[in-house]
């Protein structure tokens, strides 16, 4: 019984760990999974926009916590979200000048549809946003300093005086703020004109143009709107994770997992996805080595794509 | 994709570059330099590898570390271990590298598109942390003094060299093998038109199975030849997503599909970024990368589909060989070299009982049953969403029923995949016309000839015939992506009929014809049927269609309305409610 209560109390405690990491990777998929469903390309500086989330809320949270009636508890968290419409012009324009070179109607009739171009031209940027970032921010781990990082509401546990779970207060309100900011885009997207005009032009670009939909300028407020929502996710992220200029590469992999999890072109499958990827990587040290976590995450993700091709959200549309 | 002319001129070029290479690293003495000279080859054989696989098929892949690191980790483990040469090591772990490839291939081929792509990607990620948990951090290589020829290990760097060349050579060999033959064509087929080729009887599962075993092969030898180079494994250097993605840029780079592609891409590229790490890399960390980022995206944006075809269409433009293919009228219909099949005994050749077929709560194909007779032509009719065409893939095997019979020849078909029904015999054409649009007339039909030749040459004869039948030999070199509807649909007839069909189906062959190429088909159609190949067809032209068919089944939501001669089908009253419309029943009055 002891034995069990002590199993208990570690499988709650990865459990929560499991959804609170996963509730900001779901906002991290969000952002790809717009940017893909929308323009099916892959793109790999989504880690790097990542990666510029957290360092905007390093070097601005020193701002906001001199603001008047902000402590310096919120202050992170308000940064984070502030992230995501400065990143939204960063991702707007490098569309706007480069990214739309090599998709949407100026590729047509190219091989492969210009997937070859668009892989280089995001590996460059990738490139570049990463050593960019290696001569500004300098190499030295850093991470986003909040007081709430160090305490955390204790759960007990009714069976038994000793036993309790701890919620870390940091991870909790990265968490919540990554689902208030998920729900706001999943109405955004769902429910307002912009968001029908976005997946008119994700469904079918050139029925949209035929409809009056201008589908290049769609593509890049929603290339705009991802790069800016993995940017408030790295933001969170940052809060609780140290960081340098090439974490993007730890994390790119991951958001890319959970977008084909929870079904391509589907919102609300890419947050389904990233949830399953945090609550495999934690649940996964119960039973397996602490270094085989990450490898249980493709484990898993190879084992789900491989029976179900489509996703957990996705349809299957292959039609001879 | 290159010109299949000219295998001495290849040959030739491989022979010449290996030498000036050779010859270049010999003048060569700083030890840095030698060590970029070793790399570019062998980055130039991981392309290769890329390219057999994704250039050809066109399913990208994102994990080719996982060979590269498996072929690094067995030579360094079987030396480190159990004292094995890497002249062993190496052949060993391209086994491991083919092996990795089949067991990988086989579930991932299920997944096209970006899917395919990203699922390849988390294979090198799982084995880089299943191989740092294994305790393979970072294995250096052990000194071997006493016998350094017998493992690998050599005091003059210029063998490196030569042992990167002789392993690109090989390389280079493979790619231009397959590149010409039946695997090669196979491999373009898939990637232009997978469904095609499946129609067309190419096995495109096993075609598939042998590039990527060829290729994690042709990997594994990559990765452990970098072993020996570098002395040291680490699982980040052979595993990492930057080891994947070097084997692709440096495809992409030089152009997708082609032999030299890899070459070009790894030769300007390995030494720019070394160059760079080593000019720039000390004075500003990460100026490098900025600065190659820079460059692949320039050069990206003014080559989309790499160097090598780009400076392709520069000098064809610049020695005005693009003259347009003169446009020959289509030959008439070339009469039959073989006898009509005796049409005394009128037997069944295909049998349908009971078919039935759902998507979700919708009912397709429903209780159909019908037979086909020895010669006839038979003609399915029905308004759009009766069925039709979802009638033909249950046929053809791109669905699988949910209940009922096909047999073909006494034969069940059930569970066979598309090629193998092919092989049996049955051709099909479709309702648009799936062509390998990048490919002459000529290849595109040769490709449907596979399945009933054993030889190349085999193959050409019966792709040339068949274009004859159809009237298309003289325009045999014309691009697929070129044609007309008419040359489109004749193309692909050629194509299914290459095969030696016995039975056809041909679905809707007359769809966006001219009237007067609607009689030039027909009469094709005519001649097919009297050279002996039952043919099945879906048509919407009703004239047409009462002149060819002999009978006609009518198919309304997914059953069978009606069926026999076209004259009491089409007096037929629930006919000509549900399809024809009372406007027919009015002339026909």
């Amino acid at each position: 019984m002891d034995s069990f209560g002590a199993f208990l109390e570690i499988f709650l405690q990865a459990l929560v760990a499991g959804l609170l990491v996963g509730a900001i990777y779901g906002l991290m998929c969000v952002g790809l999974g717009i940017i893909f469903g929308v323009m099916r390309v892959i793109n790999f500086a989504q880690g790097d926009f990542l990666m510029l989330g957290m360092y905007f809320t390093l070097y601005v949270v020193g701002g906001v916590a001199a603001l008047p009636l902000l402590g310096s508890a919120a202050a992170p968290f308000i940064t984070a979200v502030l992230a995501g419409p400065a990143l939204y012009v960063g991702g707007y324009l490098l569309h706007r000048f480069l990214i739309s070179r090599v998709t949407g109607t100026r590729v047509a009739g190219i091989e492969g549809e210009g997937h070859y171009a668009q892989l280089i031209l995001t590996l460059g940027v990738a490139l570049i946003i990463e050593n960019g970032g290696l001569i500004v921010f300098g190499s030295t781990p850093q991470s986003v300093r909040t007081p709430l990082a160090a305490r955390a509401w204790e759960i007990p546990l009714l069976y038994n005086d000793t036993a309790t779970i701890f919620l870390n207060q940091a991870r909790i309100i990265a968490a919540l703020v990554s689902l208030v900011v998920g729900a706001a885009l999943y109405w955004l997207i769902n429910r307002s004109r912009l968001g029908k005009t976005l997946r008119a032009a994700a469904d079918n670009p050139r029925a949209a143009t035929y409809m009056g939909i201008e589908v290049d300028r769609a593509h890049r407020i929603a290339f705009g709107i991802g790069t800016g929502v993995t940017a408030i996710a790295g933001g969170l992220v940052g809060t609780f994770n140290p960081f340098q200029p090439y974490v993007g590469l730890d994390f790119v992999i991951i958001m890319y997992a959970g977008v084909v999890l929870g079904g391509m072109g589907s919102i609300l499958g890419a947050f389904w996805g990233g949830m399953t990827i945090g609550l495999v990587q934690q649940l996964s040290t119960l039973v397996l080595p602490v270094q085989l976590q990450n490898a249980a995450i493709f484990a898993v993700f190879l084992l789900v794509v491989l029976i179900r091709p489509q996703g957990f959200f996705g349809r299957a549309t292959e039609r001879v | 994709m290159q010109s299949r002319g000219g295998l001495g001129v290849h040959l030739l070029i491989v022979a010449g570059l290996a030498v000036a290479w050779l010859g270049l690293g010999s003048l060569v003495s700083n030890s840095y330099y030698l060590l970029m000279m070793t790399l570019v080859p062998i980055w130039a054989v991981m392309g290769l590898s890329w390219n057999l696989l994704s250039g050809y098929t066109g399913l990208v892949s994102f994990g080719h570390a996982a060979f590269f690191g498996l072929g690094a980790y067995t030579v360094t483990i079987a030396l480190v271990s159990f004292d094995v040469t890497p002249w062993l090591g190496i052949p060993m772990g391209m086994v491991v590298g083919a092996a990795a490839g089949a067991i990988i291939g086989y579930p991932t081929f299920r997944l096209r598109g970006h899917y395919f792509a990203l699922s390849m990607l988390a294979y090198p990620m799982a084995l880089l942390y299943v191989f740092e948990w294994l305790g393979y951090q970072e294995v250096p290589l052990p000194m071997k003094r006493e016998a350094p020829g017998w493992y690998m290990q050599f005091s003059d760097y210029h063998l490196y060299i030569a042992l990167a060349v002789a392993l690109l050579v090989a390389a280079l060999l493979v790619t231009l093998a397959v590149e010409r033959s039946r695997f090669g064509m196979s491999l373009l087929a898939i990637k232009q038109n997978e469904p095609a080729a499946e129609a067309a009887g190419i096995d495109t599962l096993a075609w598939k199975m042998r590039a990527i075993m060829l290729s994690g092969g042709i990997a594994a030898a990559a990765g452990g030849l970098y072993a020996v180079v570098l002395l040291v494994v680490t699982p980040d250097s052979v595993f990492g997503m930057l080891t994947s993605a070097q084997a692709l840029v440096v495809v992409l780079f030089g152009g997708v599909g082609t032999l030299w592609g890899p070459v070009i891409g790894a030769a300007v590229l390995i030494p720019l970024s070394e160059t760079l790490q080593a000019q720039l890399g000390d004075k500003i960390p990460g100026i490098q990368g900025v600065v190659y980022g820079i460059a692949i995206i320039a050069v990206i944006l003014l080559a989309p589909e790499g160097i090598y075809w780009r400076v392709r269409d520069r000098l064809a433009r610049s020695r005005g060989s693009a003259a347009p293919a003169p446009a020959l009228p289509v030959a008439p219909v070339i009469p039959l070299a073989r006898p009509p099949a005796p049409a005394a005994e009128r037997t069944s050749i295909l049998r349908v009982s009971g078919l039935d077929k759902s998507f979700g709560g919708l009912r397709a194909v429903a209780e159909v049953s019908f037979e086909v007779q020895v010669g006839e032509i038979l003609g399915i009719i029905g308004p759009n969403g009766a069925g039709k065409t979802t009638l033909f893939n249950l046929l053809n095997g791109f669905l699988r029923a949910g209940s009922g019979e096909i047999t073909f020849e006494g034969r069940s078909l059930a569970g066979l995949k598309p090629n193998r029904i092919c092989g049996l015999g049955v051709g099909r054409t479709f309702q648009v016309v799936r062509a390998f649009a990048r490919m002459s007339i000529l290849q595109n039909v040769v490709i449907g000839a596979y399945v009933a030749t054993a030889r190349g040459d085999e193959a050409l004869v019966a792709a040339r015939e068949a274009l004859a039948r159809v009237g298309l030999l003289e325009r045999a070199d014309a691009i697929a992506g070129s044609l007309t509807n008419k040359e489109l649909r004749l193309m692909e007839l050629a194509r299914a009929l290459a095969g030696r069909p016995r039975l056809l189906l041909m679905d809707e062959p007359l769809a966006g014809l001219g009237a007067v190429e609607v009689e030039d088909m027909i009469a094709v159609i005519r001649s097919i049927s009297a050279s002996g190949v039952t043919v099945v067809i879906i048509e919407h032209t009703m004239r047409a269609m009462m002149r060819l068919a002999g009978r006609l089944v009518v198919l309304d939501h997914g059953r069978i309305l009606a069926s026999g001669h076209p004259r009491d089908v089409t007096n037929d009253r629930s006919v000509v409610e549900a399809y024809l419309g009372t406007k027919w029943a009015a002339i026909r009055a």
